[in-house]
Parts: structure tokens; sequence; C-alpha cells
């Protein structure tokens, strides 16, 4: 009975992904885009750096470099937390 | 391992070193960056894991050093996007001034390193970070399996 | 239909990457394998996000001695990278994890360490 639902889940979502990706996307290679071509002309001025793509993950969406230094910070510490061998047990 | 390839591995570290920082310290004129440096040079200290073993890495790359490189690097990260608070929170404040401020040519032109504002700054941070952190859980990772801890 | 199929060929794979992770996801019981099935997937999201972003005949967005042409979008390429930063974070954490389970239960078997003892 679960593998019925299981395969079911599966097939209907094959199905809306092949259909969305051919329909519901814009057409392979023609982009629209305000924004991006606004930060690809005013880079150089306002960011002052040839790399377009640096300048966009450090200076036009810092705020998305944070969050991802936070939770590289945070796995770290997962593993180093998880990953000690067993204590001598005390006597209280 | 055996006696020809831990000397291979020790020279090889330094050429891995160089390539690292380079990658790193030019993020805003070439492809790369903070994370792409912090990644090759994480793979440098792998190699040196597998060669030599992880219990004589161990007595190099202690705990205590690695946390401090790593929270070091964050705070720095942070330092630098607070200064520019008199406008914005990220504000690159030192386009036009002085230190890396100067403005390229629009168009193609061959790139000069003084260039970028804030954006060296922050490169080397990440870089830092990327580095403790992804050494610390491999070398963590290898220490478990035999039986020590970190 | 074949002329489609080869005009789009990057999101025909980013599917059928898609298809695999997830028939993995759901119908294996090997700890390691379900670890293997989650990196397919976030391999696929970050193939997608990259696709999303192609200019025809574009070069990369970098200024430095810059061949002809126009530039493909950068925003996108920023967000890719990251996802495959937060990707390897969270693998590792899930691989220490199951080495956890491992030594705890003895068995890599997803059944048997299902309940939870006291």
């Amino acid at each position: 009975m679960r593998q019925f639902f299981a395969w079911l889940f599966l097939i209907v979502l094959m199905v809306f992904l092949v259909i969305g990706g051919f329909e519901m996307v814009h057409p392979f290679g023609e982009p629209p885009s305000t924004m991006d071509q606004y930060i690809i002309d005013n880079s150089q001025v306002e960011a002052g750096s040839n790399n377009v793509v640096g300048a966009v993950v450090f200076d036009y969406r810092g705020f998305d470099t944070l969050g991802e230094a936070t939770v590289l910070f945070a796995a770290v510490t997962g593993v180093l937390l998880v990953l000690r061998a067993g204590e001598k047990k005390e006597e209280t | 391992m055996s006696k020809i390839v831990r000397t291979v591995a020790n020279q090889l570290m330094l050429f891995v070193l160089v390539f690292g920082l380079y990658v790193i310290m030019h993020g805003h004129v070439t492809p790369g960056g903070g994370f792409q440096g912090g990644a090759i040079i994480a793979s440098g200290v792998v190699m040196l894991i597998v060669a030599f073993g992880s219990g004589q890495i161990k007595k190099s790359l202690r705990e205590r050093r690695l946390a401090l490189v790593e929270s070091s690097g964050a705070l720095l990260f942070i330092l630098v996007a607070f200064f520019g608070i008199g406008t914005v929170f990220f504000y690159n404040f030192l386009v036009g001034s002085r230190i890396f401020g100067d403005i390229p040519p629009t168009g193609p032109n061959p790139g000069d390193v003084w260039t970028g504002g804030v954006i060296p700054l922050m490169n080397l941070a990440v870089g830092l970070k990327v580095i403790a952190g992804l050494s610390g859980a491999v070398l963590a990772l290898a220490l478990f399996s035999g039986g020590e801890e970190m | 239909m074949t002329e489609t199929i080869i005009g789009n060929f990057p999101l025909v794979a980013a599917v059928v990457l898609t298809g695999i992770g997830l028939y993995i996801l759901i119908f294996r019981r090997n700890l390691i394998k379900i670890v293997m099935g989650i990196t397919i997937l976030s391999s696929s999201v970050n193939l997608f996000l990259v696709t999303l972003g192609y200019r025809e005949g574009g070069i990369a967005p970098i200024y430095t001695d810059a061949p002809e042409g126009p530039m493909v979008l950068p925003v996108v390429q920023a967000l890719t990278l990251t996802n495959i930063v937060i990707a390897v974070a969270t693998s590792a954490l899930i691989l220490s994890l199951v080495i956890r389970i491992y030594r705890n239960t003895g068995s890599l078997d997803s059944k048997k360490s299902r309940r939870m003892k006291g």
C-alpha cells in the first residue's frame, strides 16, 4: 500500500516537472532582465571592481554572504561537537 | 605512507599555498574570491592528512588555534561591514579614497589590483574562515575513526 | 520533439537528475545511499539555477580582458555559489551523524535506527 502511494507521488511530481520545464520557464537563452542589466552596466562605477560576480556577492547582496558565513560556522561547530570520544563517567 | 609520498607532499604544499593565496587576493579582478581560494588551501591540507596520518597533523593544527582563526575571520567580516553604517549597513565606503580606491575605466581593460573598495578585505576575511573551518571539519572526521578525538 | 529536447538540453538534464535524486531518497534504505541522493538533488538544483541565466552567445561577466559579446546574468551565479557552500557544510554534518549512528547501533539500515530507545 505504501509502495503504491510512493510511486504515485513520484510519477505525479515528475510529470509536473517535465511539463513545467517546457512551458512555464522562459525560453532558454532569452532571460528577461532589467536588474541584471543595471548591475552589469554600473558595477565598475559604483563598486569599483572588474569582477561583476564578486561585486554582487560582497556588495549588492552582502546579506546573503553574511547568512552563508553563519551557516558555515554553525555546521563546523556542530561537527566538532558531535564527534567527541566518550568521556569517563564521574562519581558524584 | 611511504617516503616518496611524504616528500612529494611536503614539496607540493608550498605551491598549493601560493596558488590559493593568489586566487583569494585577486578575487576582484579575475574569477575567484574568498570561498574558492579557501577550498583550494583546504584540499592541500587534506593532501597532508592523507600523506602523514592524522595523528601527526594534530600536533600542528590544534583545536584552539583553528577556532581562533575562524572566529577572527568572521569578526573581521562583520567589522568591515559596520564601518559604513553612516549610509547603509554594507556600504562600500572605500571607493574613491586612497586605500583600494581607484575606479577602473568602463569596458574591457587589463585589470588593476588596487581597485575594488571594501571587496579585497572581505575576500581575505572569508578566505581565513573557510580555510580554518574546512580543515577542522576534515581533521575531526579523520581522527574519530582512529579512536582519538580532536 | 527531439529538436526541442536537444535545444534545451541543460533543462532536460536538470529534470532527469531531480528524478534520480528523489527516487533514491524515497526507495532506498541504506543511510550512505540516502546521503548520496541528497547530494545529487542539490547538484540538480544548482544546474537549474545556472541554466536560467544564459544568454545566446554570451561571455563570462568579468571585465578584465573581455572578448566581444553580451554578458550572462551574474546574480544567478552568486546564488549558486552560496548554495554550493551551504551544501558542503550540511553534508559534513549529516555524515558525522551517520558515523555516530553506526557506532551506537551497529548497522546502516534506516529501519533499525528508527525507533527511539530510552
